[in-house]
């Protein structure tokens, strides 16, 4: 249960991560649209469109370390099997 | 000759005089470009989002930029920012009351210091500016650009003009009631504003 519950808590932190950084790395507050920029060029006007994008940001990468490190810390309450009897 | 010759001036003063007419812009954009920008610094991330539900109308007469007029509204409803719960808080009681107050509006009042440099025109606009229900009036700078005869390449099959305005400006949340409870160090007291705006006037 301990080994189990540390697997989990590593795989936890290692796919936020992975996920964060192949998302973007974004360093604010997770996003579930994208602003996209739209040029008129008869007027010249920027104009800006959402679509939807799951974008993660730091509040996530924060959540899924807090939930590994709980997972990490739960494990400490098991003692090892003892194998050798 | 001569007479042939001032009637030929008197003519082409009144065919002037008649080409100086105001025109009335309307500002609804069915290409959905125009957009009001809206930026509060905070710790982590700058909030900062965008509305496109503009509408209202300016009446502008290209041989006297002074003489602008006109009203433009923001369907308040229209507030977009990335993230979904800054939105809802966004949307709520506390911060834009959309429900209560689905209006932003601009009313100008008059145009100073007016300078025009071919279609452009710069100038400082003093008008009064609604926001959740308290009224201010304010004086912001504001860019003017007369495009003669463009409609027809952003609307096919229409023919007229296109008026642009852009204007970025300054305002304190707490004057206008929006959320003064927010600490200024979470969320800064100063909403910088951002209007680009185009409108139509059909021949």
């Amino acid at each position: 249960m301990k080994r189990a519950l540390r697997l989990m808590a590593l795989i936890v932190a290692v796919a936020a991560v992975t996920a964060w950084l192949a998302l973007g790395a974004h360093r604010g507050w997770t996003r579930t649209s994208a602003p996209v920029k739209i040029l008129d060029e008869v007027t010249g006007i920027e104009g800006v469109q959402y679509r939807k994008q799951f974008v993660p940001g730091l509040d996530f990468l924060g959540a899924a370390l807090l939930a590994a490190s709980c997972l990490a810390g739960a494990s400490l309450f098991f003692n090892h099997r003892n194998t050798q009897q | 000759m001569k007479s042939s010759l001032v009637s030929l001036f008197g003519l082409s003063v009144a065919a002037g005089v008649a080409l100086a007419d105001p025109q009335t812009f309307d500002f609804k954009d069915p290409k959905g470009v125009n957009n009001a920008g809206f930026k509060l610094d905070a710790p982590l991330e700058a909030i900062q989002g965008s509305a496109n539900g503009i509408s209202g109308s300016v009446t502008f007469d290209p041989e006297n930029p002074a003489a602008t007029k006109g009203k433009l509204v923001v369907a308040a409803a229209s507030l977009q920012v990335p993230n979904p719960m800054m939105k809802e808080h966004l949307h709520g009681s506390q911060w834009m009351d959309v429900q209560k107050h689905a209006e932003i509006s601009f009313e100008t009042k008059e145009l100073k210091h007016v300078k025009t440099t071919g279609d452009s025109t710069t100038a400082e606009v003093v008008g009064t500016l609604t926001i959740k229900g308290v009224a201010k009036e304010i004086t912001a700078p504001l860019k003017l650009t007369y495009l003669k005869d463009k409609l027809s390449q952003r609307v096919p099959n229409m023919k007229g003009d296109l008026l642009v305005l852009r204007s970025t400006f300054t305002i304190k949340r707490s004057d206008f009631g929006i959320n003064p409870a927010a600490p200024t160090d979470k969320v800064s007291d100063d909403i910088e504003l951002t209007l680009s705006v185009a409108g139509a006037a059909a021949h």
